[in-house]
Order: C-alpha cells, then structure tokens, then sequence
C-alpha cells in the first residue's frame, strides 16, 4: 500500500487560494503597467482602508456560511454598532466603554441569529433577514433618521491613524484574519464548523452539537460586523442610520468570491480577504481608468459570477 | 425465549420492550434485543424493517419512545453518540456520516478530534495523520488520496474509512449497518474477516446486512424485524437461510 499524494500541479489547480492570488497579482501588475497612480503608497493604502471594513465583516460571514448559513444581518450591524457606540460617546461614556457596549450588542444581535437558528430551526436566510430589517429599524428608529455626527478625536484615531503610513484599521484587519485563520483551521471548533456546513445530518450522528457550533458561528459574525462598523464610523467620524446599506451583499460576495461556497463546508478566510482585496481594486481600477464610479456595481457583479463559475469548472475537472 | 440457550452468560447488551415512533411512523413496536459477549448478532429484514432505527437508538441517535437499555444488566440512558461511546459502543452508519468537503484524517476523527497543548482547543493534526495512516495499513485499507476531500473517494473506499475509522477505539460493541453494501468480492471479504477477528479479539458485533450469504458467513445469531416488530431470533445453527428468508418477508407473501 502506498499513500500518494497528489502532484503538485493538481494541487495547485485544486487550490482555490492559489488561482486567487494569481488573479490579484494579475490585476495588480495590469493595473501598475496601465496606470501611474495606482502602484503608490498613497493608493494602495487607500485601498487597504477602503476594504478592511468589508473584509473585517466578511471573516465573520465566512465562519457563517463554512459552517453552512448565511448572515444578512451583517451591513445593518455594521451600521448599529457605530450609532450605539457614537451615541454612547455623545452622552459623555469614555471611549473604551462606548466601543464595548457597541460590540457587546451586535455579539448579542448574532447569538440572537444564532439561537434562531439552532433552536428554534428558522432556515439561516428568513433569520437574518428578519434581523437585518429589525436592526436597520433601530438604527432609524433611535437617531430619528439623522446622523450622529461631532464625534471625539479620541474615537476618530481608530479609523484614521496610521502606523509607520499602514492605517490602523489594515493592521487590525490581518490581526483578525490570523485569528479567524487559526480558529477555523487549528481548533476542534474550526474543525466542527467545516464539518457542519459539509454535512450537518453527519455532523450530528457522530456527536458533534451542531446547535452551539452554528450559534458561535453566529455570534462571531454579528462580533465581526460591529468591528468593522466601528472602524467605518471612526473613519467617516459619522455614524449614520443609512450607513452600509446593501454591504452584506458585498460582505457575502467577497466570500464567495474567496472560493467560500455557499453550500458550506469549504474555504478560508484568506479566500474572503482576497475575494475583498479584488472587489476593491477592481473599484480603484475604474476610478483610476476614468470610468464613472456608476458603473461600479456591474463590473463587481460580473467578477462575482466569473468567478464562481471558475470555482465550479476548477471543482469538476480536477 | 431464545435467550435461554444463551443463559451460560449475561448479555453485554439487553433492550426490552423498545419503541420508536417518529410521528405516525412506528418505526419499532416492542422489540427486545440482546447481545451477548463476543457474539456476532445480524440484523436482518426488508427496506423499513426499523433495523437503522434499532442500531441508532443504541447509538445514542435516537431515544426510544417506550423500552429501556441495560448494559452489563445495569439499566442506562444513552443520550448522545459520545454516551454510547463512553460504554465502548462504536456505529458504522449506513449513511457513512462522513464529510464530503473535508479529507480524510478529518473524517477519521470526525467529532473527536486529538488536541494538544494546555489550552485543550488545538487539534493534533500529526497524530490525526500519523493514526490514520497506521489504522488504514494495519487494516490494509487502500486510499489514493490523504489529504484530498473524501468527494474524491470512490463509494467503495468512502465505506472502508467510515469501517476503518471505529476501530482504534477499543469498544466493545461494534456495530456495523450494511458494511459491505458498497464494496466489490475481495473487499467484502474482508470486511466479513474483520469482523471475525473482531470476535477473536473480544468484541460484540451487531451486522446489518442483506445478504444472506454474508449473514451465514458470519453470525452467531440472526434476528429478524419485520414492520418494526422482531419476528425472528435464531442460531445459526438451528435455522436455514430458507427460515430466515420467509421470517424477512412473512409467511402470508408465499
Ligand atoms: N428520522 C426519521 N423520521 C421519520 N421516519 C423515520 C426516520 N428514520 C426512519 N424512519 C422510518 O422508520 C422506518 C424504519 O426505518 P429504518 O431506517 O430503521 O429501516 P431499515 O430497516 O434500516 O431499512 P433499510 O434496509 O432500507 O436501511 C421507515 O418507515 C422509515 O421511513
Ligand atoms: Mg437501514
């Protein structure tokens, strides 16, 4: 008997993360030949603040729809967290108890998704749509409609600093995708989520509790989305009720773009960095080319369908 | 009964008065089922007999609606798959339960992963290679892949590593729910000498299978469910594959 491996160019060809990073570093070298501006510091930069929010958000739906679900709920937690927390700061709380407060709630939002779920066995979608229309109610209903605004320097600096020219939120970002990483990858959690999302029915038969590891895997993604609206609100040192409308889909698309599928039980969250990385680039690409930032959506949701389509061509063949 | 001709020793497993309904569907009416130690028990019976549902409530999948479980003449509760495999219980199931997306030493130590460390959360993952390897050649199971998603594993070898995957843990009781549907002549063969050398060695084991060639290859003891009641339990060598055939599909089909 002989345990062969396989060779490395199946390898390669079966790794998702690998046709990834080909296709980024395609684009960024396109995009360096094709352009003057968009190979500098200062853009690139740019681009990384412009899309750790999403990325940040969208590690907390991989977890999600790995484990077999889907958080839609995701934008209007984005935007729930900043007006608590700025709310919180306007009525004079220190910084570090306003941001706790705001992320303790959307943690508290996606345990609430979660315990939808696994208990009360609400299919994943109608759970979080609910919430995603309940929580977007809040954030109206508590503002009045109008935007939070005058928030303190000290607040502000999360989204704004820079250390050594690399912006504080970039940083925070690949902090937590290491976290993720090592959470779904090295733990025996990690290893549950994966298994539920592949085959809940099988998961269950060899005694593995698929309630709690779904209701985690929710309360991690509602605990992802406030990071990333706070980092959002300090950036725009506004936190408005309009805010990140419409940012699960590009949370759920830079997943699924990342190789995540969406029946469970495959990707990283290397993939949902990446999948994030290409969505934003391809949005610097078209500013930097002179399209009309209108076009925007149509060039995103064709990269969502094109690489899907890869995904499932590279899944058959080899 | 027929227990009596077994009275030389205790069984290791007894279910009494055992019934399942799920909603309308009684899957089980009344059935007891004991197994004895190192004895091979075949369940057999038609599609729907109830012989899974039988297995799982052993397993910890399901509780019984009626009936109670003594193991070793003691009366428990087996609530979970992890209670079962606390008293050395260990299921082949006939779905595989196995994880498609994930590869194979994932799916050897599937929901009971090794960890490492202090912390008690990190998965060994050398020693979940390095076990899987030495399960699989020990057992002379042959895999392609390792490290590729189990998807890319034929039927035949999927069921192998759902087989090979029990047998590191020491239980008592193996049970095993149509082993070799899956697999060609040879293979089949030696899942049939596994499961004696699993007798040799000091296990029970409980076979689910259709083939009556297998069954009276193997067993002790054959019992039989018809619509979720037991209408047979013979010694192998005290019946026919004729007799057992008739008790499968009732006397009023011939
Ligand atoms: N989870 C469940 N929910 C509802 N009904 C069930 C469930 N599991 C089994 N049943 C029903 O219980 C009956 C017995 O099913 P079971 O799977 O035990 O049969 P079986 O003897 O293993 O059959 P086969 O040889 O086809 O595997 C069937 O009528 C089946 O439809
Ligand atoms: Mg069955």
């Amino acid at each position: 008997m002989r345990y062969v491996e396989p060779g490395l160019v199946l390898r390669f060809a079966r790794n998702q993360l690998a046709a990834l990073l080909v296709i980024l570093g395609g684009m960024v070298l396109l995009l360096s030949l094709l352009t003057s501006t968009f190979l500098t510091a200062n853009n690139i930069f740019n681009v990384l603040r412009a899309f750790s929010w999403i990325a940040i958000a969208s590690f907390g739906q991989s977890i999600v729809i790995i484990g077999g679900g889907i958080d839609l709920s995701a934008g209007s937690n984005m935007a729930f967290a900043g007006i608590i927390t700025a709310m919180l700061l306007l009525a004079g709380y220190s910084v570090v108890f306003s941001i706790l407060v705001g992320l303790l709630i959307t943690l508290g939002i996606g345990l609430l998704n979660g315990l939808m779920v696994s208990k009360t066995k609400l299919p994943p979608f109608i759970a979080t749509l609910g919430t995603m229309s309940i929580v977007r109610g809040f954030c109206y209903g508590m503002t009045q409609g109008w935007p939070v605004r005058n928030l303190p320097r000290s607040f502000m600096f999360l989204g704004q600093t820079d250390i050594w020219r690399v912006p504080l939120p970039a940083i925070i970002m690949i902090g937590l995708a290491v976290f993720c990483a090592i959470l779904l990858e090295k733990t025996k959690l990690g290893y549950h989520v994966y298994a539920v999302g592949g085959n809940e029915y099988a998961a269950s038969l060899v005694g593995i509790n698929t309630g709690r590891v779904k209701t985690i895997a929710f309360t991690l993604s509602g605990l992802f989305a406030g990071i990333g609206g706070l980092l959002m609100t300090a950036r725009l040192g506004v936190a408005a009720p309009t805010a990140a409308q419409g940012y699960e889909l590009d949370i759920i698309a830079a997943a699924v773009i990342g190789g995540i599928s969406l029946t469970g039980g495959e990707g990283s969250v290397w993939g949902a960095l990446i999948g994030a990385a290409i969505m934003q680039i391809l949005r610097n690409a078209l500013v930097l080319m002179g399209f009309p930032a209108y076009w925007q959506p149509a060039a995103i949701g064709a990269v969502i369908i094109g690489a899907v389509m890869i995904d499932m061509y590279r899944k058959r063949k080899v | 009964m027929e227990a009596k001709v077994f009275a030389s020793s205790q069984p290791i497993l007894s279910l009494r008065g055992i019934s399942k309904y799920f909603g309308g569907v009684h899957a089980l009416e009344d059935v007891d089922f004991d197994v004895y130690p190192q004895e091979i028990v075949a369940l057999v019976g038609d599609n729907g007999a109830g012989k899974s549902t039988l297995v799982k409530i052993i397993a910890g999948v399901h509780r019984p609606t009626k009936g109670h479980i003594f193991f070793q003449g003691q009366p428990v509760e087996i609530h979970s798959p992890h209670d079962a495999q606390a008293l050395g219980i260990e299921i082949v199931y006939q779905e595989l339960a196995l994880i498609e997306t994930r590869d194979v030493p994932a799916n050897f130590f599937l929901g009971r992963e090794p960890v490492k460390g202090r912390l008690g959360i990190f998965v060994d993952r050398r020693k979940m290679v390095e076990d899987t390897v030495r399960t699989l050649r020990e057992l002379g199971i042959e895999l392609p892949y390792l490290r590729s998603p189990v998807r890319y594993l034929s039927g035949g070898q999927r069921q192998a590593l759902a087989i090979g995957r029990v047998m590191p843990w020491g239980g008592k009781i193996i049970i095993m729910d149509e082993p070799t549907a899956a697999l060609g002549v040879k293979e089949s063969r030696r899942v049939l000498d596994l499961i004696l050398r699993l007798k040799e060695k000091g296990c029970s084991v409980i076979v689910i299978s259709h083939n009556m060639r297998h069954v009276f290859n193997v067993a002790d003891r054959i019992v039989v469910l018809r619509g979720g009641r037991k209408v047979g339990d013979k010694k192998k060598s005290e019946t026919t594959p004729d007799e057992i055939v008739k008790l499968i599909v009732g006397a009023d089909m011939l």
